[in-house]
């Protein structure tokens, strides 16, 4: 079979973000939270409100990198019946839907192992997610996805923390594809009142040994975050911040909320502003 | 005999990896990499440090009360009218269960590497009082995440663990059981990485834990093969022990491992019967998956999803299992039995009435395997049980078990 696979977005994405002299803004959803089809409201919105591309993350029942908020949100999404499938169901009707920006699943390794590691690659690429957070695979874990995401010419995106050593940078720089995931500060995720301040210098070492563009995230919850980040990184990562949002108004409101909460992030910092 | 180049002899593994074949590995965040790293070396180093090594058996000896007893139990053995059944009495151990062995193994190891706090995840409670009871005597903060259900269950070690100086954390997310503290743990870690010690209770986890605690947990098994050796001048038929996620019962085989007459069966938590699906059977009923950064044996649904254990004996109620089961039981070396909360209650009563002796329900497990393997041979031959711990923190559990109000 050599049906040509539409090549991923996301170098493209990056490409045009640099040519404009913007940080990229990517919100993560937790696919079927609140409600089983609120992904497919919310995720347009996100799209009209600029986000640059969008991370659907495959609910889990143990997240151990996750803080209380995606906890939360996936023990619904589970409620709700998320199963792998429906995710990438979800992702296809998106697809659908004309949603042309990058799709990106973060899911536990468990899940897509169950599934079956090429069933899911193969699928992602007949849909057109184009790439793979996974944060409990490391990349000494990682060669048989990592092959199937080149077969497929899927981008599997590495995460970097800031106790990772320059090894790790060098390892990360070897096998990444697409962008490098840049974790903000040694703990989980969840929305926090200021960035870390090793950011600066981490994300100037992670530059010294990977050439892909870099996504900020963990804790990311405000525009001046954005602001701040925007002369270190080229995109940030929000998640809990914005899974706040949405579960906390009904679901009529959730897709202005979801697009107010982007525009928001993305609106230049003025002392009014929030 | 012919001389094996490759693969690895089986009481070799795990390889650099930390791969026992398919099983085990490190499936960690990244955030942990250069911790785990960091283990590893500072484990190596120690486990070729003769200092190191001479205060790790000089605790046991002096602090834990080693070596624990190898005890005929004779009149449990006529009573079930088969083997010779032995019971290898961890329950003597300081703090009333085998989990303090590694505990000195890992505190002295915290010490070593210059971390000040030490986290712990705990079911029952011995490993968190095991930990306690350590970190008091080194001088070192503990932490220790137990679930809210397990909370109630065993109020007492909890109040043990507050004596002996540390914090115990109530877990209120998923099954608030061990699984769930276990999360939180990995949580802490990552956030307090640079200063915390996480102090594994189980031969589970990512690499460097399965083989770590099972090295410290071995003074089990070395004990046991020269006690039997000394008492019945030549080696056991069967080793039984029970399984949560695999301690007690690896720190006794691994020393057996490369004789091959010697049979290794675990007794797994069948709860309410496998078929009612409240069981915590992870290698009888389980499939292949990755949790808590292992590939092992896990109870989850299709989907991937991990489902909640149960079992009568808070410390098996754990849905995966150690890497190295995993592996024996595909290889075959060992082999590993559902036991239900019902046989081992019965069981329990059985060694309380015949030995005198109150077995904790996670041994208890164990007797009831035993009993039944030994019913089924002749009384020459001989079976050690790995009576893990002791049973004062079960009261409660049993008491309304047995319909009795305290």
């Amino acid at each position: 079979m050599s049906r040509a696979i539409p090549a991923s977005r996301i170098a493209e994405t990056f490409e045009r973000l640099r040519h404009r002299g913007e940080i990229g803004v990517i919100p993560y959803l937790t696919v079927g939270f609140p409600e089983r089809e609120s992904t497919l409201r919310i995720a347009p919105a996100l799209v009209e409100g600029g986000a640059a591309a969008i991370e659907l993350g495959i609910p889990f029942s143990d997240p151990l990198a996750d803080g209380a908020t995606i906890q939360r949100s996936s023990q619904v999404a589970l409620a709700n019946g998320v199963t792998v499938r429906f995710c990438l169901e979800t992702a296809a009707e998106l697809r659908g839907a004309g949603v042309d920006v990058p799709l990106v699943f973060m899911g536990y390794f468990n899940p897509l192992l169950q599934f079956g590691l090429e069933r899911f690659v193969s699928m992602c690429a007949e849909i057109g997610v184009d790439g793979l957070i996974v944060p409990d695979l490391p990349p000494v874990e990682s060669g048989e996805l990592a092959d199937l995401c080149r077969q497929f010419g899927r981008d599997l995106i590495f995460m970097v923390a800031p106790t990772s050593t320059d090894a790790h940078l060098e390892e990360v720089a070897r096998q990444a594809s697409g962008f490098v995931y840049c974790v903000s500060l040694t703990g989980v995720t969840g929305a926090r009142e200021r960035l870390d301040e090793g950011v600066g210098p981490f994300l100037a070492r992670v530059r010294r040994h990977v050439g892909l563009p870099l996504a900020l995230g963990f804790g990311i919850a405000r525009p001046e975050h954005v602001q701040a980040a925007a002369a270190l990184a080229d995109a940030v990562v929000v998640g809990s911040a914005l899974i706040d949002r949405i579960g906390r108004v009904a679901s009529d409101r959730q897709a202005a909320e979801a697009r107010s909460f982007i525009e928001w992030l993305r609106s230049p910092v003025t002392p009014s502003a929030g | 005999m012919t001389l094996e180049t490759s693969p690895r002899r089986i009481s070799q593994l795990p390889d650099e990896r930390g791969r026992f074949g398919q099983f085990g590995g490190i499936y960690a965040p990244v955030t942990l990499l250069p911790a785990i790293e960091e283990l590893i070396d500072a484990y190596q180093e120690a486990r070729r440090d003769p200092a190191f090594q001479a205060e790790f058996e000089r605790l046991l000896r002096h602090y834990v009360g080693r070596p624990t007893p190898l005890y005929h139990a004779a009149k449990l053995s006529r009573e079930v009218g088969g083997a010779q059944i032995f019971l290898k009495r961890e329950d003597l151990a300081h703090t009333g269960a085998h989990k303090i062995n590694n505990a000195i193994g890992q505190g002295l190891l915290a010490k070593r590497m210059g971390k000040p706090r030490v986290i712990a995840e705990t079911g029952a409670g011995q490993h968190g009082v095991a930990t306690a009871t350590v970190c008091a005597m080194l001088g070192l903060e503990c932490v220790v995440y137990m679930g809210e259900l397990d909370i109630q269950r065993q109020a007492l070690n909890v109040f043990r663990m507050k004596l002996l100086g540390a914090e115990v954390r109530p877990v209120s997310s998923g099954s608030r059981t061990l699984k769930d503290a276990m999360n939180e743990a990995i949580r802490d870690w990552v956030t307090n990485v640079r200063t915390t010690y996480y102090l594994i209770g189980s031969v589970a986890g990512m690499h460097p834990y399965p083989m770590m605690v099972r090295d410290f947990q071995s003074v089990i098994g070395r004990e046991t093969r020269q006690q039997v050796l000394d008492l019945c001048g030549r080696l056991p038929d069967a080793i039984v022990a029970c399984v949560g996620g695999g301690s007690n019962a690896m720190g006794i085989f691994h020393p057996f491992l490369e004789d091959d007459d010697v049979e290794l069966h675990g007794a797994e938590a069948a709860g309410e019967g496998i078929e009612s699906g409240r069981h915590a059977a992870t290698l009888t009923a389980g499939r292949v998956g990755v949790l808590h950064g292992s590939r092992s044996y896990v109870l989850q649904d299709e989907d991937g999803q991990i489902l909640e254990a149960h079992s009568i004996s808070a410390g098996l109620d754990y849905p995966g299992v150690g890497p190295e089961h995993s592996y024996l039981k595909e290889t075959g070396r060992a082999t590993y039995h559902p036991i239900t909360d019902r046989e081992a209650l019965e069981a329990f009563q059985l060694l309380c009435r015949t030995e005198g002796i109150i077995p904790a329900l996670e041994p208890a497990h164990a007797v009831a395997l035993a009993v039944r393997l030994a019913a089924q041979r002749r009384p020459d031959e001989i079976i050690v049980v790995n009576l893990s711990g002791r049973g004062d923190k079960d009261m409660h559990t049993v008491a309304q078990a047995l319909g009795v109000t305290l």
